[in-house]
């Protein structure tokens, strides 16, 4: 681990101004990703600066939406009462991650932005582009189990791990940003990327910006939203693949409105904007779930290791619509 | 960097290089041996402490960060090093139902389960509470989950699920 | 290793290991200067400056030969290491260190082409092979055959405390206080390579974070710690192995690939079993792991045959992991049983019934005792066995599939010689007892307690015990289900022979060292341990995914000695049993060589959600054969049989049949 700078401001602004002087700076939230890879030696920054004394660790809820402020710990964000009764899928998502003691530690604009798990991102004696830009992917060829089957890229086909970007980018939330130039709002499925030629980046995100808050609009898609998540282990694991799903029905059960989004198939979290157009006006029952699956997943790319997703995305959808429809959450 | 904390009900006040972990500095500068360290990567629990009255890894907590926090080891449970006469019902509960076997997960396991223990009678819900909105209890499913994040390669489940059945139903 | 206790003094250094990053070649280049001129680190230390091991030794064990050479044999190798004021710069100074290479073409992984060899032996002393009747001709003619391979993969014990030595030279002797199952064995490895008398090095694992076989014999780090502590004199050395570096530096085992051919009749009876198994070790150092040996003993049939055959390649040396051999083998075997049982038609316990032999298949010699059908009946009594579909895919309950399945269990019974222990009177009734013993967290501080006050017809409290020293003397390993039986044995016949020398109310001070004495039976009999386990899997009607609410094990395992610390080891074998069975997984990347999945995130061992109701019984009875207690060992059976008696419950749920392990989801999703 390299000698770094600590510095923990209480004011966002000074925050950004810190890290945005210093490529060689980060933010740090609760620690339970960077200090990890401090470790590793996935990253090695000179600079730290401490964002959890800034505030920004309430919960605000209007008529319209829920206002998270960034440093909200995702257990209290999961056991929030307003979130359990308008955002299931937010609370499910988050209580799916990691451990009690993570959750008690982590973030919320931590959580956004972990990096990936694949295993030789996280060992600095392989290639891998998104450490270190054009030494290779090992990936490619290597231990594929967790490796992405939808928009991955010669350069890297990593999935994104976190489990609350998924339900998420379903609900349609916003990400407040504050940049050196003010503040900016990303629409949650527009915060993470694909790989393309850059797997180095993560996100959309500049250099500086930080995030504030994330802002989840109520809706009765979101009231009435659950998360899916397929692991090796009944709990303490990341997500084989992961659904979240939100349901509007009509009086006669037609499917008037729906949002899908899955984790462990992409570089970010998919939401499956085709799938959901199959299935508005629709009945939604097995059959129909699984055809919309599949238009989603024309042009996924799989091999020996990873073909299992496809299935499992299938699975994990439709078990998630069959909960809503049985009434749980 | 200057840092000033409560470990055990001890006052401590030591600078640290900011690379130090909770963990390192409670271990190797502290002398506090009770978290143990079976990753050093967030990955098996052995190393949780009670922080501000919250379960925590102290692996991945930088020492510099914590500037302020009441920390409390198995060790500061039981009253300190010498603490034997004056054992935590929860410790007790494990030597009762025989919760471990090696014992190296076994100080991570006891501050998690009090620290669960807190959190369910908060009324916080997990993976495996069928009702979000509703008051969780204390079932066996929801021990195991809430727990899930205390590795025992011993295998010493059975006894350490025991043990905090007993403790929640003392308790509720 | 806890520090306060067995501290070697303040002041330690800490040292950081630096690994190869090439399968196979030469250290070109050690480039310190970067770590050197990092504030804290002391020295570093690579094969150019490192003191010199095994002088005027034969054949020395190259794993301990640590920084002699320049040759790399496998990634992962110990090519440097930093010595630093602080875990922070020495953990930083070993990230600083450059090493280049000449590297060299290096085979990794076995596959459809690699050159196989059936090595002379395998562990600790079999036959690698073995025939008995014309196994080929039988097969022909069996009118069920049952011919598949299972597949297990390669596992990492990853006891939950890290290996961790803290080592000291004060000039003449090297003290070492390091988390080991048989710091004997360690002093007595280490001390010859470093030319040092055995009595010399001091080794003392007072509290021990579990190991499973990997902490059965020094490993490099311990040598590692060794030399740096030599070349840094009167300055303790500490050494904590990171979780990462264990995938590569302390012992695994083996991936595995059985070929089983079983041939019946069609009541099920057995006319033929063959069992070919291809297995790997290191190019540089041989681990033949006994993966067909179990198969040797467990059921009679007139035609038998059993081989081993080896790859050796480039990679880090397999090791000891619990129930080495039977775990793997047994897997194979009771699998291809259910398949049996499902081609004949018979009931699975049924079948074993039909097969099980008088006496010892491969020996002809009696067993001390043999009470398979025992366990397999009160298993299925407490299991309500009886209410059990025949068919599989035939019950449901909600979104879960629901199966049961049954596997046998054994394990070798041994009694280890070459143990010793001493029995000194003290004041007041009291005796000072020292054995080699270690405590892993199978309460063998307990139960040797227990077994000296026994044989010493006095209350436990009179007894002071002093163990988990290599200066005690000779002790073996707590290994291989031996260790209360073996150190048990040695404890007892001192105490006897204390109480035949000096009487039942000695002076104090007198004192008796004596060795276990032989049991000549033991040489007339097959000495086993035998099971039953019993899983039901549920198995996720979409996502596919698994779980095991029951698991229970029937065993027949000797005189139980201390039934908390008993039902513990069996708990424990269980469960290890089931993470094997739904979790372990070690990925090694042939291209590079070393494992990948190389944490606990990425290699999953069971939680304590993925736990149900697990239970353990046990028949009473005792085993003089074995041993002067009735023992015979605990600490692996539970591990045995139980993958596949999960693999053969999700079979049973589902209809679908899955040969290698860990069992999981992707085979089930539909
Ligand atoms: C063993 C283990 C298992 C896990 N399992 C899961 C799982 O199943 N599902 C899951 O979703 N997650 C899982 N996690 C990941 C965990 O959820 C994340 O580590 C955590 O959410 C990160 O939050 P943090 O506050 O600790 O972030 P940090 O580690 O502090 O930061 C992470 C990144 O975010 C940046 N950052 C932090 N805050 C801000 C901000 N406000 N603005 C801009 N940048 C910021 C940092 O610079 C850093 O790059 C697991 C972690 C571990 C160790
Ligand atoms: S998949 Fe991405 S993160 Fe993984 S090795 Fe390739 S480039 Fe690196
Ligand atoms: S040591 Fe902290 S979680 Fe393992
Ligand atoms: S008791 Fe050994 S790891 Fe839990």
């Amino acid at each position: 681990m390299r000698p770094f700078a600590y510095h923990r401001p209480a004011d966002p602004a000074e925050a950004v101004a810190l890290v945005a002087a210093d490529p060689a700076a980060s933010f740090l939230g609760g620690g339970t990703n960077l200090v990890d890879h401090l470790k590793l030696g996935v990253t090695r920054p000179g600079t730290l600066v401490d964002v959890t004394g800034l505030g920004l660790d309430t919960v605000e809820q209007t008529d319209a939406s829920l206002r998270i402020g960034t440093n909200v710990r995702n257990s209290d964000l999961a056991a929030h009462p307003a979130l359990r009764a308008g955002w299931p899928a937010v609370s499910r998502a988050l209580l799916a991650g990691a451990s009690g003691q993570i959750r008690n530690q982590a973030t919320t604009g931590g959580n956004l932005l972990q990096r990936t798990r694949c295993v030789y991102f996280q060992d600095v004696t392989t290639p891998c582009n998104k450490r270190e830009s054009g030494s290779g992917c090992s990936a490619i060829g290597g231990y594929g189990r967790y490796n992405a089957v939808l928009g991955a890229s010669g350069q890297c086909v990593a999935t994104h791990p976190s489990d609350l970007a998924v339900a998420l980018a379903a609900l349609d939330a916003v990400v407040v940003v504050l940049g050196p130039d003010g503040e900016r709002r990303i629409p949650a499925t527009e915060l993470h990327r694909l790989p393309e030629e850059h797997p180095e980046h993560d996100t959309t995100l500049r250099h500086g910006e930080l995030i504030t808050a994330v802002e989840l609009p109520s809706s009765p898609l979101a009231a009435r939203s659950t998360y899916q998540k397929a692991r090796d282990r009944a709990s303490y694991a990341f997500a084989l693949v992961s659904a979240a799903v939100g349901l509007d029905l009509d009086e006669d059960g037609t499917v008037r409105d729906v949002r899908i989004a899955w984790g462990g198939v992409a570089h970010k979290p998919w939401r499956a904007t085709r799938a959901e157009d199959a299935l508005r006006g629709e009945q939604p029952t097995e059959d129909a779930v699984r055809a919309a699956v599949d238009i989603e997943l024309t042009g996924a790319n799989t091999d020996d290791q990873s073909a299992y997703k496809l299935p499992m995305v299938r699975a994990t959808t439709t078990y998630a619509v069959h909960r809503l429809l049985e009434g749980s959450r | 960097m200057s840092v000033q904390l409560s470990v055990d009900g001890r006052r401590v006040d030591v600078n640290v290089d900011p690379r130090t972990t909770l963990l390192d500095l409670l271990r190797e500068r502290l002398d506090v041996i009770a978290p143990k360290k079976g990753c050093d990567h967030g990955q098996c629990g052995s190393c949780t402490v009670l922080l501000d009255g919250r379960r925590h890894l102290t692996c991945l907590a930088l020492a510099v960060a914590q500037d302020g926090a009441e920390i409390v080891t198995a060790e500061g449970l039981a009253g300190g090093p010498d603490g034997e006469h004056d054992l935590h019902a929860m410790q007790r509960a494990f030597l009762e139902h025989d919760g471990y076997q090696c014992g190296y997960c076994t100080p991570g396991q006891i501050c998690s389960a009090v620290g669960m223990l807190a959190e369910l009678a908060d009324g916080h819900p997990s993976h495996v509470s069928p009702d979000l909105t509703a008051a969780p209890k204390a079932t066996d499913e929801e021990i195991r989950e809430r727990m899930s994040g205390n590795l025992c390669r011993c295998g010493a489940y059975v006894g350490i699920l025991a043990a905090i059945r007993q403790s929640a139903q003392a308790s509720a | 290793m806890e520090h306060r206790e067995g501290a070697l003094g303040k002041d330690a250094l800490t040292l950081w290991l630096v690994q190869s990053t090439i399968a196979r070649g030469r250290v070109l280049d050690v480039d310190a200067e970067a770590a050197l001129a990092h504030p804290g680190v002391v020295s570093v230390l690579d094969h150019t400056n490192a003191p010199i091991l095994g002088q005027g030794v034969d054949e020395p064990d190259l794993e301990l030969m640590v920084l002699q050479s320049t040759e790399v044999r496998f990634r992962g190798q110990v090519v440097a290491a930093v010595l630093a004021e602080s875990a922070e710069a020495a953990r930083e100074g070993a990230a600083l260190v450059r090493v280049s290479y000449a590297e060299q073409d290096a085979e990794v992984e076995f596959g459809p082409d690699t050159t196989l060899e059936i090595p002379d032996k395998v562990n600790p002393d079999y036959d690698a092979t073995s025939d008995d009747g014309d196994v080929d001709a039988a097969l022909a003619q069996a009118e069920v055959v049952v011919d598949q391979t299972y597949r297990t993969p390669y596992e990492h014990n990853n006891p939950l405390e890290p290996h961790a030595t803290t080592a000291l030279w004060d000039g003449e002797r090297l003290r070492l206080v390091e988390a080991s199952q048989g710091p004997y064995a360690v002093a007595s490895s280490l001390a010859p390579l470093l030319g040092l008398d055995v009595a010399d090095v001091v080794v003392t694992s007072p509290y021990v974070g579990g190991g499973f076989g990997s902490k059965g014999m020094a490993h490099a780090p311990a040598m590692t710690a060794a030399l740096a502590a030599i070349t840094a004199p009167r300055r303790p050395v500490r050494l904590a192995v990171t979780r990462q570096q264990m995938f590569a530096l302390t012992g695994y085992r083996t991936r595995t690939v059985s070929h089983f051919r079983l041939g019946a009749r069609p009541d099920g009876v057995l006319v033929a079993i063959d069992h070919d198994v291809v297995e790997q070790t290191s190019r540089w150092k041989e681990f033949a792991e006994q993966t067909a040996t179990s198969t040797r003993t467990m059921y009679a049939a007139e035609n038998r045959r059993t081989v081993h055959r080896l790859a050796r390649l480039d990679v880090a040396v397999p090791s000891f992991m619990r129930a080495p051999g039977e775990m793997p083998g047994m897997f194979a075997h009771e699998v291809a049983m259910d398949e049996l049982a499902v081609a004949c038609g018979v009931d699975p316990i049924v079948l074993r019934e039909r097969n099980e032999p008088t006496v010892d298949p491969e020996t002809g010699k009696p067993f001390s005792r043999r009470r398979l059908v025992e366990c397999l009946q009160r298993g299925a009594e407490l299991f309500d066995w009886a209410e059990r579909p025949d068919d599989a895919r035939s019950r449901a309950d909600g979104v879960w599939w629901v199966g049961t399945g049954v596997a046998s269990s054994t394990y070798p019974a041994k009694v280890m010689p070459a143990n010793q222990a001493t029995v000194t009177s003290c004041e007041a009734g009291e005796y000072r007892v020292e054995v080699g013993a270690v405590d892993i967290g199978t309460g063998s501080r307990t139960a040797m307690k227990q077994i000296a006050a026994d044989a010493l017809g006095v209350d436990p409290s009179c007894v002071q015990l002093e163990m988990a020293d290599s200066s005690i003397g000779p002790a073996t390993v707590a290994g291989g289900s031996s260790g209360t039986a073996s150190w048990g044995a040695a404890v007892v016949a001192a105490a006897q022979l204390f109480r035949a020398d000096h009487g039942d109310s000695p002076d104090p001070g007198l004192q008796t060292t004596a060795s276990a004495a032989d049991i000549p039976a033991a040489e007339d009999h097959a000495l086993h341990s035998f099971g039953a386990i019993f899983a039901e899997v549920r198995v996720h009607r979409w996502t596919g995914e698994l779980r095991v609410p029951r698991l229970l094990g029937v065993f027949s395992a000797g005189r139980i000695v201390n039934p908390v610390l008993a039902r513990s080891q069996f708990y424990g074998g269980l469960i290890m049993g089931l993470s094997s069975g739904l979790h372990e997984d070690s990925y090694r990347d042939p291209r590079f060589g070393h494992v990948v999945t190389q944490d606990l995130a990425s290699y999953h061992v069971a939680a304590h959600a993925d736990i149900g109701d697990v239970r353990a019984e046990w028949l009473d009875e005792e085993d003089f054969v074995v041993s002067p207690m009735g023992t015979r060992g605990l600490g692996e059976i539970g591990i045995v049989g139980t993958a596949a008696a999960i693999a053969n419950a999700a079979f049973h749920a589902t209809g679908v049949r899955v040969r290698s392990l860990p069992v999981t989801a992707d085979s089930f999703v539909s």
